[in-house]
Parts: structure tokens; sequence; C-alpha cells
């Protein structure tokens, strides 16, 4: 199982070398998500017995995180969605992108999503889960900045990562939480283990739970950031952002229920803010044109239905939402795909500017009306049945089955005159004349969404069998015991078929008057002055702002006073620290001192006083040079060869750098007033001060060193190596080292950066501090080592 | 003293003839430096910067042209081809299902180097991040 996780992050780094084959490469990347479904096929028999298939294995041991996936019905569906549905998404994306520069780049990411999608569903380790689902939302966030020279497409990329990484960090307290409440991080020990919902952990862990979900799966007043997110390629906002990620809100709170659901608080906060959800998007979604920006729309109003459904006090929500959640991800991937195919033949996404296509591409028309159709939920397409199991849970509610009722129904209602208006404007009456010529579509761009559509038809006409396959393990998963689906067509005159006719009859009334509508809820609007997107933005103004004040305070660009603040603050900490944790009544070690090291001292000294008093730059460089060999001498005289040698590189790299901006510096002048001099004088005396203080009492300490005695006794044994330096460097603390290259790398990266961007005027400014700042990081690394 | 950028100074005969024999030898000791440093003084850090001082020289000597065209990659691609060697060698290990950057060691042993195992590879990724991060910000102060 990990193999099939992680084989989209293989695939992905191929990506950009596979894209070569050409015209044929939708196909070739749709051969592993074909592999995918067929290996989830394949476990079709244990989980349709109730079987939970498992597998783990060591991530991290040290601190017992498990890389474990657990495959039951829940989570066996919606590998199935993400997988199958991935096999038309890339097929389409082929042609859709036929001529992308970048398509290489497309498919890295879309793979990356789609493993991390798989591995969030497969999950069982709580912080596994996590993973996987950060990794969705940066995905996301590349995808929907795929277009990446388009600002609307950055700042819709930014505000979605921005809003679900919010979330996510509300979610990773909320499962650390879970799992020391629950005493185990395994989500299937949890599931196992005794009730969470008398814990006083428990109130703060289901808030900050939902905040993950709400976010991810876009529900109010988060939900603005799903249209923005419109402004990536249409085969993601089909996969993504209809048929899966969007999804995993819901995922997590079904996976859930088991452990935190069944409470008061769980069935008032989900139903509210997924039936408002429900209700704001339909809305909404009737008064746009941009084809995308409807469907996105009434996207968030079915989360919200999710959401609705699955905090309902009665057992039959769970099927009711797993059953609307294939239908909603396969008529909506199906039009998201279809909004595609008509932007990509007309060159525009406006409902209004379009009409008659039906007569240049049928079957994009026919997998259009099937789609809506099944949206609609007319008989015998799947949508019905769900619309019938939705009336049927609502209806049988406690308490509230009225207001919840009406709530379904009239969302509903606008549903169906979306579901209208997406396939009567585009496809029926007169052609229109449109910005780009249509012509006839290939077969890659018409394949997905007559797939997903005559799915729609043919789940509904096979729905024993899907009742029993699909739906049944996932619900046992959901309620956390065996449940029989019994789904039909056909039940008799009873209330929910009634109120299906009245929804189709209300559906049609309101889509004959959409223009009134549209005119009226314009009016009325108060969401563009007052809606949450304001907050977010008032919100990132509010945090830029403070940025930028404390950049001007604390990053003011000046050396020297970087230079102050930091070396006072140094003084006054561990001054402090010196004096009130330390009594000095430790003998001083006696010293004798031999001729050749009083000599180097004495040398270094002297530098050191010529470098302040230096007339020129050129003395003041090589006095500092004096100085730094100087104490390279020391370190060869101490036992410290490797230490000296790189002293010595180092200084000679300096000297060079040194000389090569010389001459572009300004003439050699004094800046400074004689009071700020002084001022420096007393706080490098003090530091130095403090240091020698420091030196002199660390050697009268006599603690026991274990580091030094065990890296001595180890480095041979365990690592190969005499040279305890080099070993600890390479491999006691590698990750240290590779850490420290990595940032010497940023370092020069930021160099050139600065060096290229910077007008010719700008072209003197000091860069030497910079670079050796870095140089002196990584030799003082090498210094801490050798003390030990 | 100014680095011969331009093409129309004339390069000290000097430094051009001391480089024609330091520049291998420098690079000849740094690569001692790097194959050395897991048993005595040495290491893929001190390596990179003497193998970094070498081409600086080189440049110096004649034009930060010729170096660029002596070192044949980028000094940019150079950092990333190191950082990938480093990576690389810690991933090594995951195929003996040990933790990341466990040192995994060859039977054999090699005439000269001795034993050949990750850290020493790990060594080498140090060295050619150091020589590229030298490279890139010397090259570019001589054309400034």
């Amino acid at each position: 199982m990990l193999v099939a996780v992680l084989s989209g992050f293989g695939l992905s780094l191929a990506a950009p070398w596979a894209v070569r084959v050409g015209r044929l490469r939708g196909w070739l990347f749709a051969l592993l998500p074909l592999l995918l479904t067929l290996y989830f096929l394949s476990f079709t028999p244990a989980v349709m017995t109730g079987e939970a298939i498992t597998a783990s294995y060591n991530w991290v041991p040290s601190l017992g995180i498990q890389l474990s996936f657990y495959l039951d019905g829940l989570s066996w569906l919606f590998a199935l969605l993400v997988s199958g549905t991935g096999i038309f998404i890339f097929i389409y994306a082929g042609a859709y992108m036929a001529d992308e520069p970048l398509i290489g780049r497309f498919y890295a990411y879309i793979l990356i999503f789609m493993a991390s999608m798989l591995g969030l569903v497969l999950a069982d380790n709580l912080l596994t889960l996590f993973i996987f689902w950060e990794l969705t939302s940066f995905s996301s966030y590349l995808l929907i900045g795929f277009k990446h020279k388009d600002e609307a497409a950055r700042k819709a990329a930014l505000q979605a990562l921005l809003i679900t990484s919010g979330g996510g960090l509300a979610l990773m307290a909320g499962l650390i939480l879970l799992g020391l409440a629950g005493n185990s991080f395994e989500i299937s020990a949890l599931v196992a283990g005794e009730c969470l919902t008398e814990h006083p952990f428990y109130v703060p862990t289901l808030l900050l739970i939902l905040a993950g979900a709400f976010t991810k799966s876009a529900q109010v007043p988060f939900h603005f950031w799903l249209p923005g997110a419109m402004t990536a390629p249409s085969p993601v906002s089909a996969y993504l952002h209809s048929a899966t990620m969007v999804k995993a809100g819901i995922y997590l709170l079904a996976r859930f229920t088991p452990i935190l659901g069944g409470t008061a608080l769980w069935h008032l906060l989900l139903p509210a803010v997924g039936g408002l959800t429900m209700l704001v998007g339909a809305y909404l979604s009737l008064r746009q044109v941009d084809l995308k920006r409807i469907l996105a729309y009434s996207t968030i109003s079915s989360l919200g239905a999710l959401v609705f459904l699955l905090g309902l006090d009665i057992p039959l929500a769970a099927q009711a939402a797993i059953v609307f959640l294939i239908v909603h991800s396969m008529y909506k991937g199906a039009l998201f795909l279809i909004a595609g195919i008509l932007e990509h033949e007309t060159g525009t996404r406006d409902v209004t500017a379009l009409g008659g296509l039906a007569r240049i591409m049928p079957l994009v028309a026919l997998a259009a009306g099937f789609a809506a159709l099944s949206m609609a939920g007319i008989p015998p397409f799947f949508g019905f049945v769900s619309k019938e199991l939705l009336y049927e849970t609502t209806l049988g509610l406690q308490d509230n089955a009225i207001l919840f009722t009406t709530l379904a129904v009239i969302a509903n209602m606008m549903m169906v005159a979306v579901a209208v208006l997406v396939f009567v404007r585009p496809f029926t009456g007169q052609l229109v004349e449109t910005p780009q010529q249509p012509h006839a579509v290939p077969l890659g761009l018409w394949l997905g969404p007559l797939a997903l559509g005559l799915g729609s038809l043919a789940a509904g006409l096979v729905l024993a069998q899907v009742g029993a396959i699909l739906i049944a393990p996932a619900v046992s998963a959901v309620v956390a015991r065996p449940t029989a689906v019994k789904l039909a067509l056909w039940h008799g005159v009873n209330p929910m078929l009634i109120l299906s006719i009245l929804t189709v009859l209300g559906g049609l009334v309101v889509y004959r008057y959409r223009h009134s509508y549209r005119r009226i809820s314009n009016r009325l609007d108060m969401g563009r002055q007052w809606g949450p997107a304001k907050w977010y933005e008032f919100g990132l103004e509010a945090m830029l702002s403070l940025g930028r004040l404390q950049t001007r305070v604390l990053q003011h660009g000046y050396l020297r006073i970087y230079l102050l603040t930091i070396n006072l603050v140094f003084f006054v900490l561990v001054g402090l620290t010196l004096v009130t944790k330390h009594d000095f009544a430790g003998q001083l070690p006696s010293t004798d001192l031999r001729v050749h090291e009083a000599v180097i001292a004495a040398i270094i000294a002297v530098a050191m006083i010529v470098v302040l008093f230096a007339r020129s730059r050129l003395a003041a460089v090589v006095s500092l040079g004096v100085v730094g060999y100087g104490i390279a001498l020391i370190f060869v005289f101490f036992g410290a060869p490797d230490l000296a040698m790189t002293q010595f590189a180092i200084e000679t790299l300096t000297v060079i750098l040194m000389v090569l901006i010389l001459y572009r510096l300004p003439p050699f002048a004094t800046f400074s007033s004689r009071g700020q001099r002084i001022r420096d004088a007393v706080i490098a005396l003090s530091v130095g001060a403090l240091i020698t203080t420091l030196v002199l009492v660390s050697t009268t300490v006599t603690q026991p060193t274990l580091l030094t005695s065990y890296f001595a006794e180890n480095s041979v044994p365990a690592a190969k190596g005499r040279n305890i330096v080099n070993v600890i460097l390479v491999d006691f603390r590698g990750l240290d080292t590779l850490g420290e290259i990595t940032v010497l790398g940023i370092a020069a990266l930021g160099v050139y950066a600065l060096l290229r961007l910077r007008t010719p005027s700008q072209r003197k400014v000091d860069l030497t501090a910079t670079v050796e700042t870095e140089l002196v990081a990584e030799q003082d690394k090498s210094k801490e080592v050798e003390a030990m | 003293m100014k680095p011969a950028e331009k093409d129309n100074t004339i390069p000290s005969l000097i430094l051009l003839t001391a480089t024609r024999y330091l520049v291998p030898v420098l690079l000849l000791f740094s690569l001692f430096l790097l194959t050395r440093g897991h048993n005595e003084p040495g290491g893929g850090f001190v390596g990179g910067l003497v193998a970094g001082a070498a081409f600086a020289l080189y440049g110096i000597a004649h034009t930060v042209h010729d170096a660029r065209r002596l070192l044949r990659f980028p000094p940019r691609v150079l950092i990333g081809i190191g950082l990938l060697v480093a990576v690389g060698s810690g991933l090594f290990s995951l195929f003996y299902r040990r933790p990341f950057m466990t040192g995994i060691w060859s039977v054999v042993e090699v005439p000269v180097i001795g034993k050949v195992g990750t850290p020493g590879i790990f060594d080498i990724g140090v060295f050619i991040t150091v020589l590229g991060m030298v490279l890139q910000i010397v090259f570019e102060l001589m054309e400034e």
C-alpha cells in the first residue's frame, strides 16, 4: 500500500521528462490512476465483508510516528474516487493543455496532489494524515497558481493556501489533542477505544478539527477561497475543487464521526454551518454568469449539504451523505470538465454569451445533459436517489424536521435551476457568435465528461449493486457498525416523491425568473462590502502592515546597528546569567605561557590596534587578515588542525573578496562622531571582557562531558573515521551540516540576486559583510565541535 | 590591485606563470583534503574552499570568463548538484531500511582511499556546494 501511495510522488519526479512523449501524454499519465483503481478494486471482496486492511511502516521510530495505512469501506470509497476520477482528469488534461509549454510541471503538481490525497484518505496515523492533508493544500496552491504570470491566479492561490493552511494549523492542534485524549495516534485504535466525548479535551478538540474541516471544505464563512480557486485550469477545478480535495473535510468529519460525533455540540454545529453554507452557496450560485463560478458556488452548496447531513442525529444521514458524495463527484466533475471544454473551444465562460452548441459538440452536450439531469435529481439518474434520501433523512428527524426539510428543498430548487442553466443556456437555442470559432471536440476532451455522465445514469440503473458494494461498506465505517443499504428508484407515492416533484417544479420557476432574481439579489448585495472576503483582505493587509512596521524598526539595514543590538543583547543576557547563576569560586588553571604563544598573542593585539587606527581600507583588511592568521596559528598550537586549516582558507578568501570590492567602495572616511565611537568602544570592550571572563570561568568548571568521550570512543567503531571533527560533521551531526550547506547555498543565491537586481548606481553597497557572516557561521560550528 | 576583468588590461606575467603551476596543485590538494578528511585533518568544507580559491586565482590571473569555462558548470548549478549529492547520500540508507543519513559502508576496501561509505559521499556533496557557493559570489563580484 505504501508503494501505491508513493507511486504518484515517484511519477511526479519523472513527469517533466515523461511529457516528451507528445500528444499521447495524457493517456500515458492516466495509466497510473488506472493501475491504482484496479489495485483498489482488488480489495472489493475484503471490503464488502467489512474487513479492514492495514499496513504499517516505521517512519520516525524515535518519535513513535508510524506511516500506517488503513483501508476500510470509507477510505476505500474515497481512494476509488481519487484514482477513478484521476484517470479521466489526466486524459482530459493531456488534450486540454496540449499546447501548454509547462505541461510537465502541471502533471508533476497534479500527481503530487493525487498521491497526497490518497495518503490522506488511507492514513491511519493522525500525524500521517495531517502531513498528507497539508500536502494537498500545498499542491492545490501550486495548481491554482499554475498560470503564475497572472496576478489574479497568484492572489487566488495565496488566498486558498492561507485559508486552508490556517485551518490546517487548527487541525494539527486538534489532532494532537485528540491523540493525547485518546492515548493513541492511530485512528483505528481511537475508534475501537473508549468514548472521548466526556473527556475534558473534547470541546477544544472538536472545535479545532472542525476548523480544519470547514476551511478545507469551503464552509461559510471560509467559502470564498473556492470561487477564487477557479482561476486554476479546468481539470484542476474538476479534480481538486469539486471531486476530491474539497471533500477532504467531509472525509475527516465522516472518519471522526464514530470518535467525536453523537454529542449535542456535534449535532448543533454541523447542521448549522452546513445548512447555512448550503443556502448561501445556492443563493450566490444563481447570481453568477461565469460558468465556472456558478459551478463553484453550487459546489459550496453541495459541500454544505454534506456537512449538514453528517451532523444530523439520525442513522440514515450517513447513508444519504455517502450517496450524495458519489453523486456530486460524478456530475460536478463532469460539469467542470464541460465548462473547460466550452472555454477551450469558444474562448468564453459567460453563460449568457453561449448558445446552440449542441449542434457542434453533440457528445459534450449529451454528457452535460446527463450531468445536469443527475444534478436536478430526475429519475432514473443517481441524483434522484440521493435527493430522495436527503428528504427521507430530514423528514425522519425528531426535532426541526420541518425546518430542515424546508432548507433542503429551497437549496435543491436552486440546484435544479443551476442545472437547467448550465445545460440549457450553452447548448440549446440559436448558435451565438463567440470569441473563438468552436469546432469538433477531440476524444480526450469529451471522454471524461461523458464517462462521468454515463456513470451518473448507470449508477441509477444498477442501484442494488451500487448500494451493496460501494455505499454499504462506507456507511458501516462512518457509523462504526455493519449496516445494510437498500437503494431503490421507486418507493411508491410518498412524501419524498412529492417533495422531489415540488423541487423540480420550483427549480424551473426559479430558472424562469432568474433575471429578476439576479437583479433583486444584486440590489440587496451586502457581501461585497461586508462579506468574509473583505475580512480576509483586511486581515491580510493588517498583517502586512505589521510586517512592514517591524521590518522598519528591526531590519533597518545598518550593519553597525545590527552589530550593536546583537552585542548589547548578548552582553546583557549572558552577563546577567553569569553573575546570578555562577559562583566565582573555582580555581583558575595555572598559566604556563610559552614564548611562541606570547608572540602570537602580541601579534594579534598589535594587528588589532592597527585595524582600529588604520588610515586606509587596504591596511585595515591586511591587518584583519593578520589577526585571522594569528588565531589560526593558535588553533594549530592547541591541536585543532582542522579548524586552523578552515580558518586559513577563509582568511584567504576573505582577502580575495575584500580586494574585489575594495576599489568600488566610496573613499575611506570617518562617518561616525566622537561620541558614537566612544559608545562603540565601550560596548566592544565590555563584550570582549565578558567573553574573556566566560572562557576563564568555563575552564574552572570541571563537569564530566559525556559528549567528548562518546565521540572519541565511537568515532572509529561506529563511523569508521579517525578524524573526530570530520566524523561529527558528516556523520554524527550530518543533518546539521546538511542544513548548513543548504543555508550556504541560499546565501550564495541571495548574493547573486542582490548583485543582479540592483541598479548600477546602487552597486556600491558593501556585500562582504553578508558573505563573511555566512562563512563565520560555518566556521563557528567547527569551533563548537572542536571545543567538545 | 584590480582584478583583470577587462580584456585590455595586461595580466601580470608573474601571476600568470604562477597560476599555471599553482592551480593544478591547489586543485589536487583540495581533492587530497577531501579524501583524507575522514581520518586525518581535512574534509569537504575546507577542500571546497581551497578548490574555490584555485578557481578564483585563475579568474584573477586570466578573466572570469576563462575561469567559468575552466569550471564548465555554472556555480549555481554546482550548489544544486552538491545539495543533491548530500541528500542522496542520506537517502541511500533508506534502501537498507535504516533512518535517513545512517552511514552505509562498503565491505571491501578501495586502494588508497580505504573504505567507501555514504558519509564520504556526503562530504563530496559538501565540497561541491562550498565550491559552488564561493565561486558564485567571487565570480559575480569580479564581473561587476
